[in-house]
């Protein structure tokens, strides 16, 4: 699984940071969670403000930071 | 339409939608939303990423502050674009209602700048 966080680097891109390395922890899943903070890099998802999560491909959450919960459900299959 | 209107890093954006049709009034509408978007007053976004049901497209625009739709018909196309992928709130605008008759409007600089000024007071 492959995981981005878009996120110039404030404390909410952080904080959603922590929230999605928390929740792959908890559900032992196999991801690459990979931090993007260029902003040409996430023009290319369409995303428009931050902090965005992107989960194989599909952006997940766009302009706040998702609960664990919310992460939980997005990576368990 | 999101409920935090900002967020500490990126704030959350206006977005501006054209159907940027094929007559006259829908080049219009695709001229006045770029114009809104080089004079500030928001960002035009892309139609066909709403259509096309594009994931970072749909959450951006569920997280804006505000969205405008341009239509330059009563068609509606960007309008009911917005409303089959479930967006309920935003700003529409019709073209054809403010003088701009499909097929008989000039697409200069004078109508481009006159579109831009009546869809920019909905912002």
């Amino acid at each position: 699984m492959d995981i981005k966080v878009l996120g110039p680097g404030c404390a909410k891109c952080k904080e959603t940071e922590k929230v999605v390395r928390e929740a792959v922890a908890a559900a032992g899943v196999d991801a690459n969670v990979e931090k993007i903070t260029d902003f040409q890099q996430m023009m290319q998802y369409g995303v428009m403000s931050t902090p965005a999560v992107v989960v194989d491909g599909e952006v997940k959450v766009v302009g706040k930071v998702p609960s664990k919960d919310d992460v939980l459900a997005w990576i368990k299959k | 339409m999101s409920a935090e209107c900002s967020c500490a890093c990126s704030a959350a954006p206006t977005l501006i939608f054209a159907c940027s049709g094929g007559a006259d009034v829908g080049a219009l509408s695709d001229l006045a939303a770029r114009k809104l978007t080089r004079d500030g007053k928001g960002k035009m976004f892309c139609l066909a990423g709403i259509g096309g049901r594009v994931s970072g497209i749909l959450k951006s625009t569920e997280a804006a502050c505000k969205v405008l739709a341009i239509d330059g018909c009563p068609l509606d196309c960007a309008k009911k674009t917005l409303e089959q992928a479930g967006f309920k709130e935003f700003r529409h605008m019709r073209l054809s209602d403010h003088g701009f008759e499909k097929g008989k409007t000039e697409v200069s600089e004078a109508s481009v700048a006159a579109a831009a000024a009546k869809a920019g007071s909905l912002l």
